[in-house]
């Protein structure tokens, strides 16, 4: 089963690597904000995968969940950043 | 492997199957609409299930207080995540129509005046 979740991890790494594409070729900057975002959800995933092979998940769990709340309030600013009314 | 942790492989494989759907949505289509459309769902369920897959796992060695508080808190993320990522996308997708990005349809982006458009909503 370990090697399963090293198999998972290593997939979903992959599949960041695959969403930097847009982030780096992106032609205007929301679809780069987008790509990050996108990037951010599948760490959630990949920390509590780590969590899982280091036998430590209760550790890695506040991890994730502190990255996922980061990673929401960023998107939500740069929301309100990108707009040059600044209203939400 | 006992049923409890095929069950999670199960889960966690479908979970990332649906994370690649939206990758592969944030490659392809064309528009930067249809990119925050695809990542914003397909990302929020492919979490869903595969926090599940994991949550579940996490009850292989024995259903004690401490491992149901601890699948509990994965579940919070999920749940968390399945609330905010639809309004994170929200907010963006508002700012960059009110700034002025133009959906794309199939013959290119189609001019819409927002002023104009604003004036037809007051009347």
């Amino acid at each position: 089963m370990d090697n399963f979740i090293l198999t998972a991890s290593i997939i979903v790494s992959l599949i960041c690597i695959l969403s930097l594409y847009r982030a780096v070729v992106g032609p205007t900057d929301v679809d780069r904000i987008i790509s990050v975002g996108a990037i951010g959800t599948k760490t959630v995933v990949l920390l509590l995968l780590i969590g899982l092979i280091y036998k430590r998940l209760d550790m890695f769990i506040d991890i994730a969940l502190c990255y996922a709340i980061i990673n929401f309030i960023g998107t939500l600013i740069f929301a309100k950043y990108f707009m040059r009314k600044g209203v939400l | 492997m006992n049923p409890i942790e095929i069950i999670s492989a199960i889960l966690i494989s479908v979970g990332i199957f649906f994370l690649f759907a939206g990758t592969v949505g944030l490659i392809r289509l064309p528009d930067l609409y249809c990119r925050m459309h695809s990542t914003g769902k397909a990302d929020t369920l492919g979490i869903t299930i595969s926090l599940t897959g994991i949550a579940l796992y996490n009850l292989n060695d024995g259903v004690t207080l401490v491992s149901v508080l601890v699948s509990l808190k994965i579940m919070t993320i999920a749940v968390f995540w399945f609330i905010a990522n639809p309004t994170a996308t929200h907010a963006i997708a508002r700012s960059a129509y009110e700034s002025g990005i133009k959906p794309w349809t199939k013959e290119g982006t189609v001019e819409v005046d927002l002023d104009e458009q604003r004036a037809k909503e007051q009347k």
